[in-house]
Protein backbone atom coordinates (compact mmCIF):
# COMPACT_ATOMS: atom_id res chain seq x y z
CA UNK A 1 0.00 0.00 0.00
CA UNK A 2 1.69 3.13 -0.85
CA UNK A 3 1.42 6.51 1.06
CA UNK A 4 -0.79 8.15 -1.01
CA UNK A 5 -3.46 5.58 -0.92
CA UNK A 6 -3.10 5.43 2.89
CA UNK A 7 -3.62 9.44 2.87
CA UNK A 8 -6.67 8.75 0.38
CA UNK A 9 -7.68 6.38 2.67
CA UNK A 10 -8.12 8.31 5.83
CA UNK A 11 -9.21 10.85 3.63
CA UNK A 12 -12.27 9.05 2.42
CA UNK A 13 -12.69 7.64 6.49
CA UNK A 14 -13.08 10.95 7.91
CA UNK A 15 -15.57 12.05 4.95
CA UNK A 16 -17.81 8.95 5.90
CA UNK A 17 -17.93 9.34 9.36
CA UNK A 18 -18.53 13.14 8.88
CA UNK A 19 -21.00 12.25 6.65
CA UNK A 20 -22.98 9.70 8.90
CA UNK A 21 -22.60 11.88 12.10
CA UNK A 22 -23.94 14.53 9.79
CA UNK A 23 -27.19 12.80 9.26
CA UNK A 24 -27.60 11.04 12.51
CA UNK A 25 -27.43 13.80 15.16
CA UNK A 26 -30.07 16.16 16.01
CA UNK A 27 -28.13 18.64 17.43
CA UNK A 28 -26.64 21.46 14.99
CA UNK A 29 -23.34 21.99 16.10
CA UNK A 30 -22.80 18.73 15.84
CA UNK A 31 -23.86 19.00 12.25
CA UNK A 32 -21.72 21.52 11.62
CA UNK A 33 -18.47 20.38 13.11
CA UNK A 34 -19.73 17.21 10.82
CA UNK A 35 -19.47 19.29 7.90
CA UNK A 36 -16.22 20.31 8.93
CA UNK A 37 -14.71 17.18 9.23
CA UNK A 38 -16.15 16.34 5.80
CA UNK A 39 -14.43 18.66 4.36
CA UNK A 40 -11.24 18.03 6.00
CA UNK A 41 -11.72 14.44 4.71
CA UNK A 42 -11.59 15.84 1.11
CA UNK A 43 -8.92 18.21 1.54
CA UNK A 44 -6.73 15.72 2.79
CA UNK A 45 -7.81 13.55 -0.61
CA UNK A 46 -7.18 16.23 -2.83
CA UNK A 47 -3.64 16.85 -1.30
CA UNK A 48 -2.56 13.06 -1.09
CA UNK A 49 -3.53 12.95 -4.99
CA UNK A 50 -1.72 15.84 -5.83
CA UNK A 51 1.45 14.38 -4.45
CA UNK A 52 1.38 11.64 -7.39
CA UNK A 53 3.07 14.21 -9.37
CA UNK A 54 6.72 13.36 -10.36
CA UNK A 55 8.99 15.47 -8.92
CA UNK A 56 7.54 19.04 -7.55
CA UNK A 57 3.54 17.81 -6.35
CA UNK A 58 1.18 19.76 -8.10
CA UNK A 59 0.35 23.01 -7.18
CA UNK A 60 -3.14 23.46 -8.30
CA UNK A 61 -4.79 21.40 -6.17
CA UNK A 62 -2.81 22.96 -3.25
CA UNK A 63 -4.44 26.30 -4.51
CA UNK A 64 -7.59 24.43 -4.69
CA UNK A 65 -7.59 23.60 -1.06
CA UNK A 66 -6.48 26.72 0.43
CA UNK A 67 -9.28 28.47 -1.05
CA UNK A 68 -11.40 25.98 0.32
CA UNK A 69 -10.29 26.13 3.59
CA UNK A 70 -11.17 29.71 3.40
CA UNK A 71 -14.74 28.98 2.36
CA UNK A 72 -15.45 26.81 4.96
CA UNK A 73 -14.61 28.48 7.54
CA UNK A 74 -16.90 31.33 6.06
CA UNK A 75 -19.06 28.94 5.61
CA UNK A 76 -19.38 27.50 9.38
CA UNK A 77 -19.32 30.87 10.53
CA UNK A 78 -22.32 31.84 8.89
CA UNK A 79 -24.22 28.73 9.69
CA UNK A 80 -23.30 28.98 13.34
CA UNK A 81 -24.79 32.59 13.38
CA UNK A 82 -27.68 31.10 12.08
CA UNK A 83 -27.31 27.99 14.24
CA UNK A 84 -27.14 30.39 17.34
CA UNK A 85 -30.17 32.46 15.98
CA UNK A 86 -32.64 29.74 16.00
CA UNK A 87 -31.48 28.53 19.49
CA UNK A 88 -32.75 32.25 20.43
CA UNK A 89 -35.78 32.24 18.57
CA UNK A 90 -37.33 28.83 19.41
CA UNK A 91 -34.92 27.66 22.24
CA UNK A 92 -33.64 24.39 21.12
CA UNK A 93 -30.93 23.66 19.00
CA UNK A 94 -32.27 22.05 16.65
CA UNK A 95 -34.50 21.63 13.38
CA UNK A 96 -37.94 20.09 14.50
CA UNK A 97 -39.99 18.91 11.76
CA UNK A 98 -43.41 20.91 12.34
CA UNK A 99 -43.30 24.40 14.08
CA UNK A 100 -46.33 23.17 16.31
CA UNK A 101 -46.07 19.23 16.61
CA UNK A 102 -44.94 18.19 20.46
CA UNK A 103 -42.20 16.56 20.74
CA UNK A 104 -42.94 12.46 21.78
CA UNK B 1 -35.63 23.25 27.80
CA UNK B 2 -36.63 19.56 26.44
CA UNK B 3 -34.37 17.16 25.37
CA UNK B 4 -31.96 19.39 24.21
CA UNK B 5 -29.08 16.51 24.87
CA UNK B 6 -26.33 16.87 22.29
CA UNK B 7 -26.69 12.94 21.62
CA UNK B 8 -29.87 12.91 19.95
CA UNK B 9 -29.92 10.95 17.46
CA UNK B 10 -32.39 9.47 14.47
CA UNK B 11 -34.19 6.17 15.73
CA UNK B 12 -31.89 3.44 15.71
CA UNK B 13 -32.91 1.43 12.29
CA UNK B 14 -32.58 4.70 10.59
CA UNK B 15 -29.07 4.73 12.36
CA UNK B 16 -28.21 1.57 11.68
CA UNK B 17 -29.06 2.21 7.45
CA UNK B 18 -27.14 5.01 7.35
CA UNK B 19 -24.22 3.52 8.98
CA UNK B 20 -24.64 0.84 5.97
CA UNK B 21 -24.81 3.31 3.63
CA UNK B 22 -21.88 5.30 4.42
CA UNK B 23 -19.71 2.30 4.77
CA UNK B 24 -20.76 1.44 1.02
CA UNK B 25 -19.80 4.88 -0.42
CA UNK B 26 -16.72 4.73 1.67
CA UNK B 27 -16.06 1.63 0.10
CA UNK B 28 -16.63 2.60 -3.09
CA UNK B 29 -14.39 5.42 -3.04
CA UNK B 30 -12.02 3.54 -1.64
CA UNK B 31 -11.63 0.78 -4.68
CA UNK B 32 -12.20 4.05 -6.92
CA UNK B 33 -8.91 5.74 -5.44
CA UNK B 34 -7.15 2.33 -5.22
CA UNK B 35 -7.29 2.23 -9.09
CA UNK B 36 -6.32 5.33 -9.51
CA UNK B 37 -2.83 5.34 -11.54
CA UNK B 38 0.27 5.43 -9.29
CA UNK B 39 1.42 8.71 -10.70
CA UNK B 40 -0.34 11.41 -12.58
CA UNK B 41 1.28 14.49 -14.18
CA UNK B 42 -1.69 16.66 -13.42
CA UNK B 43 -0.92 20.02 -14.19
CA UNK B 44 2.32 20.81 -12.59
CA UNK B 45 4.40 21.00 -15.76
CA UNK B 46 1.98 23.78 -17.20
CA UNK B 47 2.84 25.42 -14.15
CA UNK B 48 6.31 24.91 -14.35
CA UNK B 49 6.28 26.01 -17.51
CA UNK B 50 4.87 29.66 -17.10
CA UNK B 51 6.08 30.21 -13.38
CA UNK B 52 8.68 32.16 -14.35
CA UNK B 53 6.14 34.80 -16.03
CA UNK B 54 3.70 34.64 -13.35
CA UNK B 55 5.57 37.14 -11.03
CA UNK B 56 6.28 35.12 -7.76
CA UNK B 57 8.45 32.07 -7.77
CA UNK B 58 5.87 29.85 -5.03
CA UNK B 59 3.77 27.99 -7.60
CA UNK B 60 0.78 27.58 -5.16
CA UNK B 61 1.00 31.56 -4.92
CA UNK B 62 1.29 32.19 -8.70
CA UNK B 63 -1.80 29.81 -9.00
CA UNK B 64 -3.63 31.14 -6.45
CA UNK B 65 -3.21 34.98 -7.95
CA UNK B 66 -2.19 34.74 -10.91
CA UNK B 67 -3.23 31.81 -13.34
CA UNK B 68 -6.44 31.48 -10.91
CA UNK B 69 -6.68 34.66 -9.14
CA UNK B 70 -10.61 34.75 -10.47
CA UNK B 71 -11.38 32.38 -7.45
CA UNK B 72 -9.08 34.52 -5.52
CA UNK B 73 -11.46 37.24 -5.87
CA UNK B 74 -14.30 35.29 -5.68
CA UNK B 75 -13.38 33.80 -2.35
CA UNK B 76 -12.64 37.35 -0.96
CA UNK B 77 -16.57 38.04 -1.69
CA UNK B 78 -17.29 35.08 -0.17
CA UNK B 79 -15.96 35.96 3.07
CA UNK B 80 -17.19 39.63 2.97
CA UNK B 81 -21.02 38.09 2.48
CA UNK B 82 -19.98 35.46 5.30
CA UNK B 83 -19.57 38.54 7.58
CA UNK B 84 -22.71 40.40 5.75
CA UNK B 85 -24.89 37.28 6.67
CA UNK B 86 -23.66 37.01 10.08
CA UNK B 87 -24.45 40.81 10.50
CA UNK B 88 -28.06 40.70 9.68
CA UNK B 89 -28.78 37.87 12.20
CA UNK B 90 -27.27 39.62 15.51
CA UNK B 91 -25.80 42.72 17.07
CA UNK B 92 -22.48 42.22 18.80
CA UNK B 93 -23.37 42.40 22.33
CA UNK B 94 -26.49 39.88 21.54
CA UNK B 95 -23.41 37.17 20.66
CA UNK B 96 -20.05 38.24 21.27
CA UNK B 97 -18.26 37.99 24.04
CA UNK B 98 -18.83 40.50 27.40
CA UNK B 99 -16.32 39.51 29.91
CA UNK B 100 -12.70 39.83 29.28
CA UNK B 101 -11.06 36.56 30.51
CA UNK B 102 -10.25 37.18 34.03
CA UNK B 103 -6.98 37.16 35.36
CA UNK B 104 -4.05 38.99 34.55
CA UNK B 105 -2.07 36.84 32.22
CA UNK B 106 -4.00 36.92 29.17
CA UNK B 107 -2.84 40.90 29.15
CA UNK B 108 0.45 40.18 29.80
CA UNK B 109 0.79 37.81 27.56
CA UNK B 110 -0.87 39.81 24.89
CA UNK B 111 1.55 42.85 25.10
CA UNK B 112 4.39 40.27 24.38
CA UNK B 113 2.24 38.55 21.90
CA UNK B 114 0.66 41.03 19.63
CA UNK B 115 3.75 42.79 18.23
CA UNK B 116 4.87 40.07 17.55
CA UNK B 117 1.66 38.67 15.52
CA UNK B 118 1.53 41.69 13.70
CA UNK B 119 5.34 40.53 12.40
CA UNK B 120 4.73 37.15 11.66
CA UNK B 121 1.71 38.45 9.62
CA UNK B 122 3.98 40.72 7.84
CA UNK B 123 6.39 38.16 7.22
CA UNK B 124 4.57 35.87 5.97
CA UNK B 125 2.61 38.15 3.83
CA UNK B 126 6.36 39.07 2.12
CA UNK B 127 7.38 35.52 1.87
CA UNK B 128 4.66 34.31 0.05
CA UNK B 129 6.30 35.03 -3.28
CA UNK B 130 8.96 32.44 -2.53
CA UNK B 131 8.11 30.11 0.22
CA UNK B 132 4.53 28.76 1.73
CA UNK B 133 2.66 31.69 2.70
CA UNK B 134 0.68 34.76 1.41
CA UNK B 135 -2.65 36.57 1.85
CA UNK B 136 -4.51 34.05 3.60
CA UNK B 137 -1.92 32.79 5.73
CA UNK B 138 -1.10 36.42 7.23
CA UNK B 139 -4.03 37.12 7.41
CA UNK B 140 -5.33 34.16 9.27
CA UNK B 141 -2.51 35.11 12.16
CA UNK B 142 -3.46 38.58 12.11
CA UNK B 143 -7.48 37.37 12.88
CA UNK B 144 -6.06 35.41 15.45
CA UNK B 145 -4.59 38.27 17.24
CA UNK B 146 -7.68 39.94 16.56
CA UNK B 147 -9.52 37.15 18.69
CA UNK B 148 -7.15 37.37 21.60
CA UNK B 149 -7.82 41.36 21.72
CA UNK B 150 -11.44 40.40 22.04
CA UNK B 151 -10.97 37.96 24.65
CA UNK B 152 -9.16 40.60 26.84
CA UNK B 153 -10.89 43.37 25.59
CA UNK B 154 -14.29 42.47 24.36
CA UNK B 155 -15.54 46.22 24.37
CA UNK B 156 -13.25 46.48 21.43
CA UNK B 157 -15.92 45.18 18.97
CA UNK B 158 -17.86 48.03 19.41
CA UNK B 159 -15.41 50.64 19.56
CA UNK B 160 -13.36 50.21 16.12
CA UNK B 161 -14.35 53.21 13.97
CA UNK B 162 -17.11 52.77 11.66
CA UNK B 163 -15.75 54.02 8.72
CA UNK B 164 -12.69 51.50 9.54
CA UNK B 165 -14.21 48.96 10.02
CA UNK B 166 -16.55 48.62 6.68
CA UNK B 167 -13.59 50.30 4.97
CA UNK B 168 -11.31 47.01 6.17
CA UNK B 169 -14.09 44.69 5.72
CA UNK B 170 -14.12 45.48 1.87
CA UNK B 171 -10.37 46.60 1.01
CA UNK B 172 -9.47 43.58 0.05
CA UNK B 173 -12.30 43.22 -2.63
CA UNK B 174 -11.86 46.88 -3.51
CA UNK B 175 -8.03 46.26 -4.28
CA UNK B 176 -8.65 43.69 -6.76
CA UNK B 177 -11.59 45.29 -8.23
CA UNK B 178 -9.07 48.01 -8.66
CA UNK B 179 -6.68 45.95 -10.13
CA UNK B 180 -8.63 43.67 -12.10
CA UNK B 181 -9.93 47.14 -14.17
CA UNK B 182 -7.01 48.81 -13.96
CA UNK B 183 -5.70 45.80 -15.93
CA UNK B 184 -8.70 45.37 -18.03
CA UNK B 185 -8.05 49.12 -19.29
CA UNK B 186 -4.45 48.22 -20.20
CA UNK B 187 -4.12 45.16 -21.60
CA UNK B 188 -8.12 44.73 -22.72
CA UNK B 189 -8.32 41.43 -20.51
CA UNK B 190 -9.74 41.35 -17.33
CA UNK B 191 -7.43 40.04 -14.84
CA UNK B 192 -4.19 40.24 -17.38
CA UNK B 193 -1.34 41.47 -15.47
CA UNK B 194 0.49 44.26 -17.72
CA UNK B 195 3.83 42.46 -18.39
CA UNK B 196 6.80 43.12 -15.60
CA UNK B 197 4.42 44.09 -13.15
CA UNK B 198 2.43 40.51 -11.84
CA UNK B 199 4.79 40.57 -9.00
CA UNK B 200 3.82 44.31 -7.89
CA UNK B 201 0.46 43.80 -7.97
CA UNK B 202 0.33 40.30 -6.83
CA UNK B 203 1.71 41.95 -3.35
CA UNK B 204 -0.66 44.89 -3.70
CA UNK B 205 -3.39 42.83 -3.55
CA UNK B 206 -2.36 40.25 -1.20
CA UNK B 207 -1.14 43.16 1.33
CA UNK B 208 -4.85 44.64 1.21
CA UNK B 209 -6.11 40.75 1.49
CA UNK B 210 -4.11 40.20 4.17
CA UNK B 211 -6.21 43.41 6.41
CA UNK B 212 -9.27 42.63 5.48
CA UNK B 213 -9.00 39.09 5.82
CA UNK B 214 -8.22 39.47 9.69
CA UNK B 215 -10.43 42.16 10.08
CA UNK B 216 -13.39 39.73 8.36
CA UNK B 217 -12.65 36.77 10.39
CA UNK B 218 -12.24 38.63 13.70
CA UNK B 219 -15.90 40.04 12.55
CA UNK B 220 -16.88 36.45 12.19
CA UNK B 221 -15.73 35.55 15.28
CA UNK B 222 -17.86 38.14 17.60
CA UNK B 223 -20.63 37.38 15.22
CA UNK B 224 -22.85 40.28 15.30
CA UNK B 225 -23.10 43.86 13.90
CA UNK B 226 -21.83 46.56 15.90
CA UNK B 227 -25.23 48.64 17.62
CA UNK B 228 -23.06 51.37 17.51
CA UNK B 229 -23.43 52.38 13.77
CA UNK B 230 -27.17 51.72 13.85
CA UNK B 231 -29.18 54.85 12.99
CA UNK B 232 -32.10 55.82 15.49
CA UNK B 233 -35.56 56.20 13.67
CA UNK B 234 -34.93 58.97 11.26
CA UNK B 235 -35.23 62.77 11.84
Amino acid sequence: MNVVFLYSALGIALFAMGLYALIVYAHLLRKILALNVMSSGVFLILIATAFRAPGRPDPVPHAMVLTGIVVAVSATALALALAARLRAATGNPHLSDADTAQRE
Amino acid sequence: MTDTSATQTIPRPARLLVGLLTLLLAAALGWALWHLPGTAVGLAPEVSARLADSGVRNPVTAVLLNFRGYDTWLELAVLLLAVLGSWTLAHTTDVGPVEPVPGLLLSALLRLLLPLMVLVAGYLLWIGATAPGGAFQAGSVLAAAGVLILLAWPAAAERLPDSLLRGGLSLGLAGFFAVALGSLARTGYLLQYPTGWAGRLILLIEAAATLSIGLTLTALFVGGRPRRTERESSP
